[in-house]
C-alpha cells in the first residue's frame, strides 16, 4: 500500500511524529555535536593547563639534568588514568624522562614535535616547551591523553538524547492519535456519509459538523448539496410517479377506446352482415311476388279484355304501373344498400372521360332531345371507379331528366376551388329547387317533385351522398325554382 | 323447331305458369319439364338411388337460385361435377342481380345469367328471347352417354 493509500489517521499521525521525531532528532544531533566539540576544548585546555604546571615544575630538573627528580614528576600524572605516555625531552631533543617508565621504546615520539596540543590517532598529545623565566628554552614536555573520556560522555548523551528521542516520540505519538481526531475525525464522517449515499442512494443522510474551520465549511457544503440532490430526486421521482400514473391512466383509456372501437366494430360488422343477409334476401324475395302480380294483371288484360270494361281494364293498368314502380324502388333501394356494402378500390379515375361517356348513354337512350353539354377537361380524382360512376350518373341523369322541359338544355361538368381544394360541380339550367328544401334532398324517398311532373323514387341523391361520403368528401347543393341547379362535392 | 326438352327448375308456382305462357306466347312449344326443388332438379338430370338420369338430357335447363333443399348454385355445381351433364347449357334465370351470384354463377360454370324482369311485358320477351336462342340458335354439346 502506497503512502497515497494510507488512511487519513495514519497519515496525520504519521506526519506528526515524523514531523516532531525529526526536530528532536536534529535537536538531540546538534546538542550532543556540540557537547562533543566543547568537551574536546576543555580537554585540550585542561591538559595545556596541565601541561604548563609540569613543565614550569620540571625546569630545574632540566637544568639540573636531574631525571631522577624528573621521573618523580611525571610520575604524578598517576592520578590521572586518561594520561598513556609522557616524555621529556632535553634542549638537543634527546629523551629524558618517561612517563610511565616501564612504556616500551617505540611507544613515543623519537624527538619532540611542533609546539602545541593536538588530536592525533584517537589520543590527544601535546608538546609544551619548557623553558626558564629568562626565556631560554631547557627542553619539551609531551603529554598525550586517551579519549575515553571523551567516549564515555559521548555515549551518555547518545544514551539520554535515544532515551528521550524515544520518549517524545511516544508522546509526539499519543499526542497525534488524540489531536489528529480534530482533522481525521469530520474527513471520516464526510467519507462514511459520502459512502452511504453511494451505496444505499440514501439521500436523507448529513454529515455531523464539528467545527467551524474549512472542514465545517466543507461539511456544511457537503451536507448543502445533499439536500440539493435530495430534493431533486424526490421531484424526480415525483415526476416519475405522475409521469407513470399518467400512462397508467392513458392505457387504460386507451383500451378502454379500443374495446369499445372493436366493439363498435363488431356491431358494425354485425350489422354489415345483416344488411348484407336483408338485401340478397329482398333481391331473391321480394322482387318475385310483383313480378306475379304484374304478370297475371297482365293476363287478365290479354285474355279477360272483354269482360272487363274500361275501368276495370284502368284499374289493371294501375295495378301494373304501381307494382313496376314498386321494382324499381326495390331495385333503387338495392343499389343504394350496394354502395354501402361495396368493397372500395381507390384508383385514379378521369371524371371527365366518365362524364362524357355517361352523356353518350344519356343520349343513345333519348336520342330525340337536344341537349348541350359542357364537360370540363382533364378533371381527375382519387375513388373507386364504380361507385364514382354510379354517383356521376345520378348526378348527369339528374341533371337530363330536370333540363327535359328547357327550350334550351344545358348541362355542365366542371370544378371549383373551394377552401383551398377542388370541388366538381355538376351544373344545369333545369327545373331548379326551392333552396329551403335544400336539405331534404339527399333524404332516402325525399323528392321536391311529383312523380307526374318527373320520373323518380328519390333514392339516387342518397346514393350519390352515401358515395361522396364513403370517400370522405362533401355534398351539397344550390339552385331555385326554374333557375336551374348546381350540385358540388369534394372527394 | 328443336324438339328438345327444357328442363325449368322453379319452386314458385306464379313463375312456372309465367314462364310457360311466356313461352307458348311465342310458340315455344317444346316439352317443359318443372321440377321444383334442386335435388329434383339432380334426380332428373344425374338419377337418384336404384334409378339412372333422364335418358335424354334436355336442351337448355332454365335454373332459379333460391331453391327448397338445394339451391340453385349447389344444382350447377352437382350438374357441372358429373361427365354426362359438364357441358349441359344451364341458364340462370333468376329474381337477383347480386354480383355475388352472377360470380359464382360463371365461374361454376353457368352459360348465360337472367334476371327475370318485374315487368311482364319485359319478361315474356326474356323468355322468348332465350328459347330462341338455346333452343334455335345455339348448338348443343355432342351427347356423352355414360354406359
Amino acid at each position: 500500500m502506497s503512502l497515497r493509500d494510507w488512511p487519513i489517521r495514519q497519515k496525520l499521525t504519521a506526519m506528526l511524529v515524523l514531523s516532531s521525531g525529526l526536530v528532536l532528532l536534529l535537536t538531540s544531533a546538534a546538542l550532543v555535536g556540540y557537547q562533543y566539540w566543547s568537551f574536546r576544548q576543555t580537554m585540550r585546555s585542561t591538559l595545556s593547563v596541565r601541561g604548563s604546571i609540569l613543565a614550569t615544575n620540571s625546569t630545574a630538573s632540566l637544568a639540573f639534568a636531574n631525571d631522577a627528580d624528573a621521573r618523580e614528576l611525571l610520575s604524578a600524572l598517576r592520578a590521572d588514568p586518561h594520561i598513556v605516555a609522557a616524555a621529556l625531552y632535553d634542549r638537543n631533543g634527546r629523551l629524558f624522562a618517561t612517563y610511565p617508565g616501564d612504556l616500551p621504546g617505540g611507544a613515543l615520539p623519537a624527538a619532540p614535535g611542533p609546539d602545541g596540543y593536538r588530536f592525533q590517532r584517537g589520543n590527544l598529545i601535546g608538546f609544551q616547551p619548557v623553558a626558564e623565566a629568562g626565556g631560554q628554552r631547557l627542553g619539551t614536555l609531551y603529554l598525550a591523553s586517551d579519549l575515553a573520556a571523551v567516549d564515555a560522555t559521548l555515549r551518555l548523551s547518545g544514551v539520554i538524547a535515544v532515551a528521550v528521542l524515544t520518549v517524545a516520540l511516544l508522546a509526539a505519538y499519543l499526542l497525534s492519535r488524540v489531536l489528529q481526531g480534530a482533522i481525521s475525525q469530520p474527513v471520516l464522517m464526510l467519507a462514511e456519509t459520502a459512502r452511504a449515499v453511494s451505496d444505499r442512494r440514501d439521500y436523507s443522510v448529513r454529515a455531523a459538523k464539528l467545527g467551524e474551520d474549512e472542514l465545517g465549511v466543507l461539511t456544511d457544503a457537503f451536507n448543502h448539496m445533499l439536500s440539493r440532490i435530495e430534493a431533486q430526486d424526490r421531484a424526480l421521482r415525483e415526476s416519475k410517479e405522475g409521469l407513470e400514473q399518467r400512462v397508467a391512466e392513458r392505457t387504460h383509456e386507451l383500451e378502454e377506446r379500443n374495446e369499445a372501437l372493436r366493439h363498435n366494430a363488431a356491431q358494425l360488422l354485425a350489422a354489415n352482415t345483416e344488411l348484407d343477409a336483408f338485401a340478397y334476401s329482398v333481391s331473391h324475395d321480394l322482387r318475385a311476388p310483383l313480378r306475379s302480380i304484374d304478370g297475371f294483371s297482365q293476363v287478365l288484360l290479354e285474355d279477360y279484355a272483354a269482360q272487363l270494361d274500361e275501368a276495370g281494364r284502368d284499374s289493371l293498368r294501375r295495378v301494373r304501373a304501381a307494382t313496376q314502380r314498386m321494382g324499381t324502388l326495390i331495385d333503387d333501394l338495392l343499389k343504394l344498400a350496394r354502395v354501402t356494402r361495396v368493397e372500395m378500390r381507390t384508383e385514379f379515375v378521369d371524371l371527365s372521360v366518365m362524364a362524357r361517356e355517361i352523356a353518350a348513354e344519356l343520349q343513345r337512350a333519348t336520342p330525340d332531345r337536344q341537349v348541350e353539354f359542357a364537360i370540363a377537361q382533364g378533371l381527375e380524382a382519387r375513388g373507386d371507379a364504380r361507385l364514382l360512376r354510379v354517383a356521376l350518373e345520378n348526378l348527369l341523369g339528374n341533371s337530363w331528366k330536370y333540363t327535359a322541359k328547357r327550350t334550351k338544355p344545358k348541362i355542365e361538368f366542371g370544378s371549383i376551388e373551394e377552401n383551398g381544394g377542388r370541388a366538381f360541380l355538376v351544373r344545369d339550367n333545369g327545373a331548379g329547387f326551392d333552396m329551403r328544401y335544400a336539405d331534404k334532398l339527399f333524404g332516402v324517398f325525399q323528392r321536391l317533385h311529383s312523380v307526374s311532373e318527373f320520373e323518380g323514387t328519390g333514392v339516387g341523391l342518397a346514393t350519390v351522398r352515401r358515395i361522396i361520403t364513403r370517400h370522405g368528401g362533401r355534398i351539397w347543393a344550390e339552385g331555385a325554382v326554374d333557375q336551374g341547379a348546381t350540385f358540388y362535392f369534394t372527394l | 323447331m328443336n324438339p328438345g326438352k327444357i328442363l325449368l327448375v322453379e319452386d314458385n308456382p306464379d313463375d312456372v305458369a309465367l314462364t310457360m305462357r311466356a313461352l307458348k306466347s311465342h310458340n315455344i312449344t317444346n316439352d317443359v319439364i318443372v321440377v321444383d326443388d334442386g335435388v329434383q332438379a339432380v334426380e332428373y338430370l344425374l338419377g337418384a338411388k336404384g334409378r339412372p338420369g333422364a335418358e335424354e338430357l334436355p336442351a337448355v335447363v332454365l335454373l332459379d337460385l333460391k331453391l327448397p333443399r338445394l339451391d340453385g348454385l349447389e344444382v350447377l355445381e352437382r350438374i357441372r361435377a358429373d361427365e354426362r351433364t359438364r357441358l349441359l347449357p344451364v341458364v340462370i334465370l333468376t329474381s337477383s342481380d347480386e354480383e355475388r351470384d352472377i360470380v359464382k354463377g360463371y365461374r361454376l360454370g353457368a352459360n348465360s345469367y337472367v334476371r327475370k324482369p318485374v315487368d311482364f311485358m319485359e319478361f315474356t320477351e326474356a323468355a322468348k328471347q332465350l328459347g330462341l336462342y338455346w333452343l334455335l340458335m345455339n348448338r348443343a354439346p355432342p351427347v356423352s352417354r355414360t354406359p
